[in-house]
C-alpha cells in the first residue's frame, strides 16, 4: 500500500462507518477518547478549589513550583506506566532513582568530603549515573525475562539491594559537594522554566508519540494485551521487554539526577517511598496494573492531580504531620474519583 | 443431504486457475514424528490436503490433532518428516511472514488482544505508517474496513476486540488471516462455544470462502458438522494416521470405529424410566422469572432425568443456574429436595442436595492449577475433617475413589487439573458435582469440547446417577447429551413452550428448539 497516499487524506469509508455506528453502542469512539481525559474535570475542580483556598495557587510561580516538585516522579510514572503496559512491574525504580546518582557522587565527589572517593572527574558524573541507570535495568531484564523469574519478587528483591548499596557506599550518610555537571538539570533555566520541567514534559511528549504512533509503542500495548498473540503476530516480545525495562531503569536514573541537582545532594534514603506513588498515579491515571490498557497522558494527569492536591493541602496550611495521612487519603479517593468518572472496574 | 452438500461446495474459485484436482497439494505432511519428552505426540503422521477442499481431521482427545496443528502452522518443527506448501518445501521457522502467508489458524484460544480495537488487531505490527514514519490510523482504520468489507464481515473496526462475541471473533480472525495473503486456514473446533445459528452462519462464511478458492482444514468434536461442511476426513488415533477417505464414502459407524478403534454401540438403548415417584421431587420450580426468561414451571421427580433444551438465549442456561443459585434476581420459588435454598446463594443450593456442571469448565469449573484432588473435593470440605483442617489422607483417598468411579486417566490425585485432556477435565468437574451423593443433579452442557468417548462416558455416568435415584436436569443444546432424558422441556425466547417425551426424532426437537411447527 502506498503510505504517503493513505497519510492525510480523509476515510472515505466515514460514512458507512457512521452508519454503522449506532448499531454498536453509538458514539463510542468519543467515549474511548474521553476515558483518556477522565482526570481532566478533576483536575479543573481542584484548580478552582485551589484558587478559592488562596489566591497564590493558580499564580505562575505556584504552578512552576507545583510542576518542578513533581518532574522527577513524573519520570518514574513514565517508567512505570511503559512497564505496566507490558505488564510488567518494577518496583526498583524508587531506588535506582536514588543508587544511580549515589554511585556517581561516590565516584565523584573528593575525599575528605564525607564518603566521596573522588576517583573520576566531575564530568563523568552524568554518564556514570545513566550507566547505572542502565546496568540496573539489564540485571533486572536478565533475572525478568532471560531466567523467566517473577518480576515483582524480583524487582522488590532489588529494590531491597539497591538501597541497602546506597546505605554501604555513603555510609548512611548525605552526599554533598556535587560537581557542577549534575547540579546543572536540576538547577538550570531554559525559557524561563526550570529545565526539569521541559525534560519531563518533553519526555512526556515523546512517549505519547511513541506509545500512540509507532509500531514499537502498540507492541507495547500487544504484549501486555495477550503476549501470545503478540508473537503470533510477529513481533519480538523479549526485545520489546528488554527494551522497556532497560529504558525504565535508565529514567528513572535520569530522575534521580533531577532530584540530586534541585536537592545539591544525594541523601542516602533519596527516593524512598516513592514507587507507592508512582504506583496509585498510574492507576489513577488509567493504567490497568494488567497489562495491556491506559495511556501515557493519562499517567501524567494522574500524577499531575496528586500534586495539584497536595499542593492545595499546603496552601490550605494543613500542619506537615497530617500531610502523610491525607496523602495516602487522597489517592484512596482520587480512585474512586476516577473510578466513577472512568466508569470501569480497576484491575 | 451430505451429498447435496459435496455436490455444491467444490466449485473451482475464480480466483486460482490452477485448482484442478490434479494440482500439487497444498499442504502435504509426510512420515511427521513428535515426541515431548517421553510421549509420542505424532508417529509417523501423515496429511494430504488438496486445493479448494474442506478437510477434516478427527481424533480424540490426545490423538496428536493439536500437535499436527502446529507442525502445520510452523510453531513446532517436527522430529522426523517433512511439509510441503503447493510443492514448495515449508519455510524456515523464524520466517513468521511465509508461514503466514501459506497458512493460518483459528485457534480455540484466542489471538486476538482485548484491550486493542479491531482495526489495531488486524494490522497489529504491520500498521500503516505516513510521510513522518508515524502510525496513520486513518490509513489503519481504513484498510481495516476494506477488508472487512472484502470479506463481508460486519464488524465496526473501531470496536474494542473484547467487545466481540467468539462468533465475530472467529470472523475477524479469519480475516486477518486471509489478509497475509493465506489461502489454507485451520480451523480448530470453531464450533465450540457457538450456538446453532451462529454455527449456521459459520458455515455459510466456510461455504463462501470455498467458492473464492480457500482450503479450510476443520476440526470438530461434532461429527454431524463433519458431515455437513466437510468434503474429506482424516482419522488420527493414538498418535497415528489411521484412515482418510472422502466423507460420503464413510458412514458414521466407521468413523467412529475408525476414531476408536473400537465399532461404537450403534445407538444408546432406551434406558428405561428410573422415576420414582413415591419419593420427594429432586427439584420443584415454580414461577422462575427474571430478566430473559418468565414464568417457568417445572418438576424433576427422584431418579427422573430432565432434558432443558433451547438454543442460546433461549434462557435454558440462566434458569438452571438460577436454580443452583449461580444468578440472583429471580422471582419464583426454587425447591431442591424439599428445602428452599436461599436464592443466589451456592452454598445454600449445594447444601440443600445440588450438585452442578457449570457451562463453561475453564470459567467456573475448575482451578486450572490445582490437583485434581483438591479440585474434585472442592465443594465437600466437611467430609476432608472437621474443625476446619483438611485431612491429606481422606482427600487422596476421596479424590482417588473417584478418579476410580470417573475412568479419569491420571498418574495419581496430585496431577493438577491443567494437565488433563479436555474429557478428563470435565470428569473432574463432574467428580466435584458427584462428590456430595447430589439429590439434584445439574449439567450444563455437559459435553461441550469433549471427544466422543468421554462424552459416552460421562453421559452413562449421568444415567447410573439417575438410576441410583438422584433427579437430573440437564440444559444443553447437544442432541447427544438429552437422548437419555425421560423427558424434554423445550425453552424458546424464555418461556417452555414443549415438552417432549422420550422417543422423539432429532427434527422435531430441533424444530422446537427453533421455534418452528413442523405440524403447521
Amino acid at each position: 500500500m502506498p503510505e504517503t497516499v493513505l497519510a492525510d487524506t480523509t476515510p472515505p469509508d466515514a460514512a458507512p462507518a457512521a452508519v454503522k455506528q449506532p448499531s454498536l453502542i453509538g458514539g463510542r469512539i468519543p467515549l474511548a477518547r474521553l476515558r483518556d481525559l477522565a482526570l481532566v474535570p478533576a483536575i479543573v475542580v481542584i484548580a478552582v478549589v485551589g484558587q478559592i483556598v488562596n489566591p497564590v495557587f493558580l499564580q505562575a510561580d505556584n504552578l512552576v513550583n507545583v510542576l518542578q516538585t513533581m518532574s522527577e516522579i513524573a519520570l518514574l510514572v513514565l517508567a512505570q506506566t511503559m512497564v505496566l503496559i507490558v505488564k510488567k512491574m518494577d518496583l526498583s525504580l524508587e531506588s535506582t532513582m536514588g543508587l544511580a546518582p549515589g554511585v556517581a557522587a561516590w565516584l565523584v565527589v573528593p575525599t575528605g568530603a564525607g564518603h566521596g572517593l573522588g576517583l573520576l572527574p566531575g564530568a563523568w558524573s552524568v554518564p556514570a549515573t545513566l550507566a547505572v541507570g542502565v546496568l540496573i535495568g539489564v540485571v533486572n531484564a536478565l533475572l525478568i525475562i532471560r531466567f523467566g523469574l517473577n518480576g515483582f519478587i524480583v524487582t522488590l528483591g532489588m529494590l531491597i539491594v539497591l538501597r541497602g548499596i546506597l546505605t554501604g557506599i555513603s555510609g548512611g550518610q548525605t552526599f554533598f559537594q556535587l560537581p557542577e555537571s549534575m547540579l546543572y538539570l536540576g538547577t538550570a533555566q531554559w525559557f524561563g522554566m526550570p529545565a526539569s520541567i521541559w525534560v519531563c514534559l518533553v519526555l512526556f511528549a515523546v512517549a505519547i508519540v511513541v506509545l500512540g504512533w509507532t509500531s514499537f509503542g502498540r507492541s507495547l500495548y500487544a504484549i501486555g494485551g495477550n503476549v501470545d498473540a503478540a508473537k503470533a503476530a510477529g513481533i519480538r516480545t523479549d526485545r520489546v521487554l528488554w527494551i522497556v525495562i532497560v529504558a525504565g531503569s535508565l529514567l528513572a536514573a535520569l530522575a534521580g539526577l533531577l532530584l540530586s541537582g534541585r536537592l545539591a545532594s544525594v541523601a542516602s534514603a533519596q527516593g524512598n517511598g516513592y514507587i507507592f506513588t508512582v504506583f496509585a498515579a498510574a492507576v489513577i491515571g488509567g493504567i490497568s496494573l494488567n497489562g495491556g490498557k491506559g495511556t501515557m497522558f493519562g499517567a501524567f494527569t494522574g500524577i499531575l492531580l496528586l500534586f495539584m492536591i497536595q499542593n492545595v493541602l499546603t496552601l490550605a496550611g494543613v500542619p506537615a504531620q497530617w500531610i502523610g495521612a491525607l496523602n495516602g487519603l487522597i489517592i484512596l479517593v482520587a480512585l474512586i474519583i476516577s473510578r466513577v468518572t472512568g466508569g470501569k472496574v480497576q484491575e | 443431504m451430505d451429498d447435496a452438500e459435496r455436490a455444491v461446495s467444490p466449485a473451482p474459485g475464480p480466483v486460482d486457475s490452477g485448482r484442478a484436482p490434479a494440482g500439487p497439494p497444498v499442504v502435504e505432511a509426510m512420515g511427521i514424528v513428535k515426541r515431548f519428552g517421553p510421549t509420542v505426540a505424532l508417529n509417523g503422521a501423515r496429511i494430504i490436503i488438496r486445493p479448494g477442499e474442506t478437510h477434516a481431521l478427527v481424533g480424540r482427545n490426545g490423538a496428536g490433532k493439536s500437535t499436527l496443528v502446529s507442525v502445520l502452522t510452523g510453531l513446532q518443527a517436527p522430529d522426523e518428516g517433512t511439509v510441503t506448501f503447493g510443492g514448495e518445501p515449508a519455510p524456515r521457522l523464524s520466517d513468521r511472514d511465509a508461514w503466514r502467508r501459506r497458512v493460518a489458524c483459528v485457534y480455540q484460544k484466542s489471538t486476538i488482544i482485548p484491550t486493542l480495537t479491531v482495526a489495531e488487531n488486524l494490522f497489529l505490527n504491520r500498521h500503516d505508517h505516513g510521510r513522518n514514519r508515524l502510525i496513520s490510523w486513518q490509513g489503519v482504520r481504513r484498510r481495516a474496513q476494506e477488508l472487512l468489507t472484502t470479506w463481508s464481515v460486519d464488524v465496526d473496526p473501531q470496536t474494542p476486540a473484547s467487545d466481540l462475541s467468539v462468533e465475530q471473533r472467529q470472523f475477524v480472525e479469519i480475516a486477518r488471516a486471509l489478509s497475509f495473503g493465506a489461502r489454507f486456514i485451520i480451523l480448530d473446533e470453531p464450533t465450540a462455544q457457538l450456538d446453532g445459528a451462529a454455527i449456521q452462519r459459520l458455515f455459510d462464511r466456510i461455504r463462501d470462502l470455498q467458492r473464492q478458492g480457500v482450503t479450510f482444514l476443520f476440526i470438530s468434536h461434532h461429527l454431524q458438522e463433519i458431515y455437513e461442511i466437510c468434503d474429506m476426513v482424516t482419522v488420527f488415533r493414538d498418535a497415528r494416521h489411521i484412515v482418510t477417505a472422502p466423507v460420503a464414502e464413510l458412514p458414521r459407524t466407521e468413523l467412529v470405529a475408525a476414531m476408536t478403534g473400537e465399532a461404537a454401540a450403534a445407538g444408546r438403548e432406551n434406558r428405561a424410566s428410573t422415576l420414582d415417584p413415591g419419593a420427594t421431587a429432586a427439584l420443584s420450580v415454580r414461577g422462575l422469572s427474571a430478566g430473559t426468561y418468565g414464568d417457568v414451571t417445572f418438576q424433576v421427580g427422584a431418579g427422573e432425568i430432565v432434558g432443558l433444551a433451547g438454543a442460546a438465549g433461549s434462557g435454558r442456561t440462566e434458569v438452571a443456574e438460577t436454580v443452583v443459585g449461580l444468578r440472583a434476581g429471580a422471582t419464583g420459588e426454587v425447591e431442591i429436595a424439599g428445602n428452599r435454598p436461599r436464592p443466589g446463594s451456592v452454598p445454600a443450593a449445594l447444601a440443600a442436595g445440588a450438585g452442578f456442571v457449570p457451562q463453561d469448565r475453564h470459567h467456573q469449573g475448575f482451578v486450572p492449577d490445582m490437583s485434581i484432588a483438591d479440585n474434585s473435593t472442592l465443594s465437600v470440605p466437611k467430609r476432608l475433617g472437621s474443625n476446619g483442617f483438611l485431612s491429606r489422607g481422606r482427600r487422596d483417598g476421596l479424590a482417588r475413589e473417584m478418579i476410580e468411579r470417573l475412568a479419569i486417566k491420571t498418574p495419581g490425585p496430585e496431577l493438577p487439573v491443567s494437565a488433563l485432556s479436555g474429557g478428563n477435565q470435565q470428569k473432574v468437574v463432574m467428580a466435584r458435582a458427584l462428590a456430595d451423593d447430589p439429590k439434584l443433579l445439574v449439567l450444563i452442557n455437559p459435553t461441550a469440547g469433549v471427544d466422543v468417548r468421554s462424552k459416552e462416558f460421562l453421559l452413562g455416568k449421568v444415567e447410573e446417577t439417575a438410576d441410583a435415584g438422584t433427579g437430573v436436569l440437564i440444559a444443553s443444546d447437544e442432541l447427544d447429551d438429552l437422548r437419555m432424558c425421560d423427558r424434554v422441556l423445550v425453552m424458546f425466547q424464555g418461556r417452555v413452550t414443549n415438552e417432549i417425551a422420550r422417543g422423539w426424532h432429532d427434527h422435531d426437537l430441533v424444530a422446537a428448539m427453533e421455534g418452528v411447527d413442523l405440524d403447521a
